[in-house]
């Protein structure tokens, strides 16, 4: 029972990795970008949901009707002030400049927040627990889930049934006879750029209810959610929610066997993935 | 050769100049302890490690196209096995640290087969979480600290040499030999059949492949010899430090970001880069240390703005502005010589 | 004689150091149908994709209704009324058929060309709408990449070899059905290897020859000699 429950857990907690790894998952497909600064990006979010749920008084799922939309307009703005300078064949300059903006958002947030170690106040919600069969849910931990569900589910949806869709999958295929059809390629990832940070904002507001948070949390933060993609399968974002189900998993259960293997497991299957089946485990079918 | 009027030579009279140069300032480098005082030894030194971490990612990243966010995995796996080595095995710590590179070198061997499997950026990342796992590893070990880390006992410091001012001369020789030995290991590596294959590979990896270039080959090889080389300065940095921590050890800003920085602002993909972007970083941060994280928020600002304005670094600026070149690496066609010869 | 709708003077197009058309000058009236033919590596592709905005040149070099468009991105000429045909069709893979088609119209300039039209055109293309468009065949690739260009309502519509890979049969399909494109009020440019379709379809040719005019007039008048000259360059 307690090994079910250990595996329960981790798939829960998989919700939050699955959230992590999303908005990667979608800017790799649209455009081939890695952006090390995902992580801190996810912290930043976690910040700006902290001081407006204090400032407004707000519970901090409300704050994200402020937040998503602020972060959806940095990603915009980023993309297309700097990121777009950096896309080509060559891939050192996106790695660079994202590396680089890492440690500018990490050090001003140190500025701002000081190292000590913050959480958002969710109240009620965060003791909150159902009872299934013996097995102790919280209620946090579903609702995360859940969310991540319905957030993959609606950017498959976005992918395959709208218009911006077309937009990404076209751009994404050929930049150039997309831009035949009218598409400005730099807008066209800056609104990708847009969605994947609006689910940041998701994952950060998460995040600060669950743990505590501090600025040097993000690297960590982005190799779960990379580990996530890797695992489930370049370009394919059930693949990723799965991914971040099984890298859950193995935290969870590693954990369990002993409390210092937690991370450690985490990696090790990865690794294990990685050896055995370098494309992932739901790698895209590709016509 | 009577082919021509012509004749081509790697040599120019800047390289000259340099290489006459470079032999001076290394002398007056390792007179040193004759010269000066404690503090700036110690700086010096760091300044060494920091240009030998410049160099081998430079031969990483701007010349086999490895881009590794994650050197801080063999600067902390050397520093541990200096650590473990002397204190278990009794090594004396010079020994101690050529064994940690030669067994960094093995660990590479399998890291580089499993991280060889991701492309580009995904491989950055995959070679970041490799350093996590080591962290994580090291930090599991209760015999040297555990997550808290450790201490040089006493009495190996003291088996380095029996005065202070021994020890420290000595450290700090290993420091600049270190920095000189891997700049010269990279210069002789890229002049070598290896080396030119690998600058044929950064050029045009589809010609170099058609040439029958192994492209996995050189780039393992040059992933494993590097792995080894920052183990040695890994080792080295804690010997000078004499505490080690999984997080000081494997810190990613300490030991990538700042390299990286070093590199990108030098100049990616010469060998003069390096040089320049540790000198301008220590420069920097002599300067700002004061401001704390401000100066951090400055050396990524200047980061990003070299990459986007001058993708080629300041030392990419100098070659275009004078066509300088202080290491010979590539060839130059001279006429008339060959007339005078005749 | 019609203003011109594409004035093209002095263009000078590169790829990177290498310049792949010297001085070409053109003048397409509106309405007409012109046809560009040449060797492979004239410079056929390079004109076409200046024209559309693949190369970016001096403004002055391409005038689109007498508006300065040279330097102009792709998708700022798109969206001003030009669509482009390109070689080798060119359809976006992760699309299916109908998605392909939709994607051309999304400027939402308005004109007779709609998706319905475009299948009474072809309409085997409505039979596999729901298919990715990599498992057509070539010719209805090639009606694809037709119709996706026709979505767009331009005013001026380039065809880049589009008979290039094709079997004879279809390429015979495709030319039956390119006057009646061609004669709701567009212009076009052809660019075709086949020298006696490109003079059949076309009023004016012209011809490249290692990236400059060698020749030009009036696809009812050229000589068969003139233009073998022209093509190959022979004095």
């Amino acid at each position: 029972m307690e090994w079910l429950n250990a595996v329960i857990q981790g798939v829960l907690l998989g919700g939050l990795y699955a959230l992590f790894a999303a908005g990667l998952s979608l800017i790799f497909g649209v455009m081939r970008l890695v952006n090390i600064a995902h992580g801190d990006l996810i912290v930043l979010a976690a910040y700006l949901g902290l001081t407006t749920s204090v400032a407004l008084g707000l519970h901090p799922l409300l704050a994200l009707v402020l937040v998503a939309p602020a972060l959806a307009a940095i990603g915009f703005l980023l993309q297309i002030g700097i990121l777009n300078r950096t896309l080509g064949n060559d891939i050192l300059p996106p790695l660079l400049v994202t590396f680089g903006l890492s440690v500018i958002l990490q050090n001003a947030l140190l500025e701002i927040y000081t190292a000590d170690p913050q959480k958002m106040d969710a109240g009620a919600l965060e003791t909150a627990s159902v009872s299934l069969g013996g097995i102790s849910l919280g209620v946090l931990p579903l609702l995360t889930f859940a969310v991540a569900v319905a957030i993959v589910g609606a950017l498959q949806w976005v992918f395959y049934n709208t218009a911006l869709g077309r937009a990404f999958r076209a751009t994404s295929d050929n930049q150039d006879i997309a831009q035949l059809m009218g598409l400005n390629k730099a807008h066209v990832y800056g609104y990708a750029m847009a969605l994947a940070l609006a689910v940041t904002a998701v994952a950060g507001i998460f995040l600060g209810i669950r743990t505590s948070f501090d600025p040097a949390i993000g690297g960590s933060r982005l190799i779960f959610g990379f580990e996530a993609v890797i695992i489930g399968g370049l370009g394919n974002l059930w693949g990723t929610l799965a991914g971040g189900v099984i890298l859950g998993v193995a935290q969870t259960v590693g954990a369990k066997i002993d409390p210092g293997w937690q991370l450690l497991a985490g990696h090790i299957v990865f690794l294990l993935i990685l050896a055995v089946r370098p494309s992932g485990l739901f790698p895209k079918v590709t016509g | 050769m009577s082919a021509g009027p012509f004749k081509v030579t790697r040599s120019s009279r800047a390289a000259r100049i340099a290489a006459v140069a470079g032999l001076i300032v290394l002398l007056v480098l390792a007179a040193a302890p004759w010269w000066a005082g404690r503090a700036d030894m110690r700086l010096l030194s760091e300044v060494f490690l920091y240009l030998a971490l410049a160099s081998l990612w430079n031969l990483m990243a701007g010349y086999a196209g490895l881009v590794s966010v994650g050197q801080q995995a063999f600067v902390g796996f050397g520093g541990y096995l200096l650590f473990a080595l002397t204190i278990f095995a009794g090594l004396h710590p010079v020994v101690a640290l050529l064994a940690a590179g030669g067994l960094a070198a093995l660990v590479a061997v399998p890291v580089a087969a499993l991280l060889f499997r991701l492309r580009g950026a995904y491989f950055a990342i995959g070679t970041w979480v490799m350093a996590e796992v080591f962290r994580l590893v090291f930090a599991q070990v209760g015999a040297l600290g555990g997550g808290s880390g450790t201490s040089l006992p006493v009495g190996i410091v003291k088996s380095l040499a029996a005065s202070r001012s021994g020890r420290e001369a000595l450290s700090y020789w290993l420091a600049l030999g270190a920095a000189a030995g891997t700049i010269a290991a990279v210069y002789l590596f890229l002049r070598s059949r290896k080396g030119l294959a690998l600058t044929a590979i950064r050029d045009n990896e589809l010609a170099a492949r058609s040439l029958g270039i192994d492209i996995w080959r050189t780039k393992f090889i040059v992933y494993v010899v590097t792995a080894a080389l920052t183990a040695i300065v890994g080792a080295l940095i804690f010997l000078q430090k004499l505490r080690i921590s999984p997080d000081a050890a494997f810190s990613v800003n300490d030991w990538t970001a700042f390299v990286i920085f070093i590199v990108v602002i030098g100049g990616i993909g010469t060998l003069e880069g390096p040089i320049i972007g540790t000198l301008v970083f220590f420069a920097l941060r002599e300067t700002l240390a004061d401001l704390g994280t401000t100066y951090l928020l400055v050396l990524g600002l200047v980061a990003i703005v070299v990459m986007l304005k001058a993708p080629k670094g300041i030392w990419g600026l100098i070659q275009i502005r004078f066509g300088l070149q202080l290491f010979p690496l590539g060839y130059r066609v001279l006429g008339n010589l060959a007339n005078k010869e005749n | 004689m019609p203003d011109p709708i594409l004035q093209i003077a002095g263009l000078d197009a590169r790829y990177g150091d290498f310049q792949a058309l010297y001085g070409v000058d053109m003048t397409l009236a509106e309405g007409d149908v012109l046809a560009i033919i040449g060797a492979n590596g004239a410079g056929k592709t390079t004109l076409m994709r200046s024209i559309a905005g693949l190369i970016r040149n001096g403004a002055d070099e391409i005038k689109f209704r007498n508006v300065p468009i040279g330097a102009l991105r792709a998708d700022q000429v798109a969206r001003r009324g030009i669509a482009l045909v390109p070689e080798g069709r060119q359809l976006f893979p992760s699309l299916s058929v109908e998605e392909n088609l939709l994607i051309g119209g999304r400027s939402g300039r308005q004109g007779p060309w709609s998706l319905k039209r475009v299948y009474s055109l072809f309409p085997i293309l409505e039979e596999r709408k729901r298919q990715p468009s990599t498992s057509l065949s070539g010719g209805q690739q090639q009606m694809v990449a037709i119709g996706r260009a026709l979505m767009a309502n331009p005013d001026l519509i380039l065809f880049d070899e589009i008979s290039l890979g094709l079997a004879p049969i279809v390429i015979r399909d495709i030319y039956r059905a390119l006057p009646g494109i061609v004669s709701q009020g567009m212009s076009a440019v052809i660019v075709e290897q086949d020298i006696t379709k490109a003079l059949s379809i076309s009023s004016r040719v012209y011809c490249l020859q290692e990236g400059r005019v060698s020749l030009e007039g009036a696809s009812t008048t050229v000589s068969r000699e003139d233009i073998s000259r022209a093509y190959f360059g022979i004095e």
